[in-house]
């Protein structure tokens, strides 16, 4: 196990490395001079080379590549050439909205995604099945941002609930906070459960069908003892890694919702940060972004590892 | 992909509209309030006015927070603000200023004259950083003759200099707090900065201390809603009580049909061209720029792409400004003539050329139908989407285009038509000329004589197609008065805003 667990994180280290590079000339190679997007079409020449310099645009590139990587290995993620805000910063303002609302999403999504998914499986080829599916059908379907404008009409203008979109932060309480993530949560939520439900039906109907459950059924348990005992627990693993691939994509994909919402959140600040040129940002969030993904993946990798002994005499 | 979501919005928006309105009438009024929120497009990427070109900077600071020695009114008129009044010299070169005494900064700093050289100082210095630093290169020496005594001698008598100084990019920072403008800004203004939660809003509230006449409002929040058909709902929900610059036409007349709101339609100096590249084939020939002004019309670009708000010009320069003529009708839209004259000049039909449209929705839309028209008259326009960054680098800086759309938002700028290697690459000594003389020249009267003979000389060459005048849409709470219904510099003035009691 522990030659596994070297032989992953070596990986791990290789992969950040060549992630890293990569990022590092997609940016270098990207049209447009940040400075020239700072000052306008007004600027002149010599204003243009003063920011560069101060900037520190002027350096050769391999120079500029090592000082990134030296501060990214010391947690140092550079200053926003825009902001003028450390980098560290913004994520961590951006993250105290985008962490809550991935977590509510993806509560959200499991809460409505697993107990539909089984029923339909439970009664497959059912009115039950059939309606379940056809209206994940839809879920996916429909186009969230047009889901999200729905929600604020009726929620935010017709009722007046809750607010149609902004993030007052978590220094006015706890329900205040929560309360502008609720319609942003569900119009995420929705498509995901949709794709969750599915993957959860179609795992479950596969691990029915095994032997396993055969002879559990031939020991006396009831059909449904059948399920929530042995069946359930096999056919989750692969909904855990659907979930796991949601909760990235929730995190840092949600630039449209965001948008109908005015969410300060990640995605937008990559967004933004990509059009103003600010590759400092860009850059380190990116980069941030993918290691989290692939420890991710690494610690999945080691639970699978446990989970199965298979795996790890393989590896 | 962007069309498609709002053509989707609008259906959605226009069947549940009815369904909004009626539930805003219950909305209980508020009496005489303090605060106000306001909606802005784009956030500014940091707050500094001296230091970066985006708008969205002076539509916060800009006569809230930070002031200069003049400032623009909201018709565009030059005023007295840090310095009270000021004599010219003779010869246009010196230019003495009396500033206004016992002006402090929001952390008690004094305000006087050398702070003011100070700031011209730091504009003008080789490092300087100023998006505007052409406004300040005509200044020979600054010189604090006393507190209240600023002398500005220039080396060239510069007719412009006094509405420069009331621009965003000149206003006074403190020389203590000038380097941590761009987060923490530290201006003489009625309101001092309070707050700012990145991506989402900018808090200022009224400072203790002001010179001026005392504002109405205690604080007001600038709100960032990028998405048009957010800023319909958060208008509509109450989350913002104005949305100076709306950027959603297609909503308007829903909001004119509440009583809850105003729709303002208002000017702004952004002169709206299709520009061209006239050092490249086939636009270096006068004959096919002059084709291209027949071929497009105007009426149907303005109804098509601005929903018929937009006014139609002929030539650079904006309508509302001293010194005006209408030159809309030099080439009447006329697809016959411009086929002959193409056919004149040897271009041939189904000759490629290439739009480039930056993001702004005034261009999208625009090249749309104006690619449309070429086509009527054998040209075969592909139009290139390109985000702002590149646009600058390719367009802008590299000249790589044939045509592109853009709005030249500077008030009177017309010396971009005399500057050698500009981006649409005009080159006549015959206004070279004319704008020399235009510079030397203080006096008002021939000011504006010379400012009528360079629209006509840009508009007989038929540098560019002339579109429209961007207007400015805004929409606002019907209880609120003293928002500027004009943006002759693209701010938002709260020095006059209150609520109607």
């Amino acid at each position: 196990m522990l030659t596994f667990a070297l032989r992953r994180l070596l990986a791990l280290a290789l992969t950040l490395a060549v992630a890293s590079a990569v990022v590092f000339v997609v940016m270098e190679v990207l049209p447009g001079d940040p400075a020239q997007v700072m000052l306008g079409t007004e600027a002149r020449p010599d204003t243009l080379a003063a920011l560069r310099e101060k900037l520190g645009l002027n350096q050769p590139a391999p120079e500029r590549y090592l000082a990134w990587v030296t501060g990214l290995v010391r947690g140092d993620l550079g200053m926003s050439y825009t902001y003028a805000t450390p980098v560290t910063e913004l994520v961590r303002d951006r993250l105290a909205v985008s962490l809550p609302l991935a977590l509510m999403a993806l509560a959200l999504t499991t809460a409505i995604a697993i107990p539909l998914g089984a029923w339909a499986a439970a009664r497959r080829n059912s009115v039950v099945d059939l309606g379940i599916m056809g209206a994940t059908q839809v879920g996916v379907a429909v186009p969230n941002f047009w889901f999200a404008m729905l929600l604020a009409l009726l929620f935010a203008i017709t009722l007046r609930w809750l607010p149609a979109g902004g993030f007052p932060g978590w220094s006015g309480g706890l329900w205040s906070g929560v309360r502008a993530l609720i319609l942003p949560a569900v119009a995420l939520a929705l498509p995901q459960a949709s794709i969750l439900a599915r993957v959860m039906r179609s795992s479950l109907l596969d691990t029915l069908s095994d032997d396993y459950v055969r002879t559990a059924r031939a020991k006396g348990l009831t059909e449904g003892q059948a399920l929530r005992r042995h069946a359930l627990r096999n056919a989750l693993i692969p909904v855990l890694t659907i979930m796991g691939l949601q909760f990235s994509f929730l995190l840092a994909g949600t630039v449209i919702i965001e948008n109908v919402f005015y969410l300060p959140g990640l995605g937008r600040l990559v967004f933004q940060a990509i059009n103003q040129r600010d590759l400092a940002v860009v850059k380190s969030v990116v980069m941030l972004l993918v290691a989290s993904v692939i420890i991710v993946n690494f610690i999945v990798d080691l639970t699978y590892a446990a989970v199965d002994p298979r795996l790890r005499r393989r590896a | 992909m962007t069309l498609n979501r709002r053509l989707f919005l609008a259906g959605s928006v226009a069947s549940l509209s009815a369904a909004g309105a009626l539930g805003g009438a219950s909305r209980a009024l508020a009496a005489a309030r303090k605060d106000l929120n306001i909606g802005i497009r784009l956030e500014p990427p940091h707050l500094d006015p001296t230091a970066g070109a985006a708008a969205a900077i002076g539509e916060i600071v800009y006569a809230n927070v930070f002031e200069g020695l003049t400032r623009i009114d909201r018709d565009g008129a030059v005023k007295p603000a840090l310095a009270e009044s000021w004599t010219i010299s003779d010869d246009g070169k010196t230019y003495t200023f009396k500033l206004r005494s016992g002006v402090t900064y929001h952390d008690g700093a004094p305000f006087d004259a050398s702070v003011a050289k100070f700031n011209l100082d730091r504009a003008r210095a080789p490092d300087s950083v100023n998006p505007q630093k052409s406004l300040f290169a005509p200044i020979e020496a600054a010189e604090a003759v006393d507190p209240a005594t600023l002398k500005v001698t220039l080396k060239q008598p510069a007719g412009n200099f006094l509405f420069g100084l009331g621009w965003p990019a000149a206003v006074m920072l403190a020389p203590a707090t000038a380097a941590d403008a761009k987060t923490k800004p530290v201006g003489t203004g009625p309101f001092k900065f309070a707050n700012w939660t990145k991506g989402a809003s900018v808090e200022l509230v009224r400072a203790e201390k002001y010179w001026g006449s005392p504002v109405k409002l205690d604080k007001a929040a600038f709100k960032v809603i990028s998405d048009p058909s957010a800023s319909f709902a958060a208008l509509m929900a109450g989350d913002v009580d104005a949305f100076p610059i709306y950027p959603a036409p297609e909503n308007l007349d829903q909001f004119r049909a509440d009583p809850r709101f105003k729709v303002v339609i208002g000017n702004t100096e952004g002169k709206t061209i299709m520009a061209l590249n006239n050092g490249r084939k086939p636009f270096d020939d006068i004959r096919v720029r002059r084709a291209l002004c027949h071929a497009v019309d105007r009426k149907t670009v303005i109804d098509g792409a601005m929903f018929g708000i937009a006014k139609p010009i002929g030539s650079h320069f904006a309508p509302q400004d001293a010194g005006y003529v209408d030159l809309t009708g030099k080439y009447p839209y006329d697809p016959a003539k411009a086929k002959s004259l193409l056919k004149e000049s040897g271009v041939p039909e189904g000759t490629k050329l290439r739009l480039v449209l930056p993001p702004p929705d005034y261009a999208r839309r625009s090249g749309q139908i104006i690619a449309a028209q070429l086509k009527a008259v054998g040209l075969d326009v592909e139009l290139v989407p390109m985000e702002w960054a590149q646009w600058l680098s390719d367009v802008f800086k590299g000249k790589n285009f044939d045509m592109t759309i853009i709005s030249h938002v500077e008030p009177l700028d017309l010396d971009i038509y005399a500057r050698d290697d500009y981006y649409f690459d005009y080159k006549s000594q015959a206004y070279k000329a004319i704008y020399a003389e235009l510079t030397a020249t203080t006096d008002q009267a021939k000011r504006i004589e010379l400012y009528k003979k360079a629209q006509e000389q840009i508009a007989e060459d038929a540098v560019n197609v002339f579109l429209f005048m961007l207007p400015k849409s805004g929409v606002w709470s019907a209880d609120l008065q003293g928002l500027w219904e004009n943006a002759p510099i693209p701010v938002n003035d709260l020095t006059e805003v209150s609520w109607k009691a």
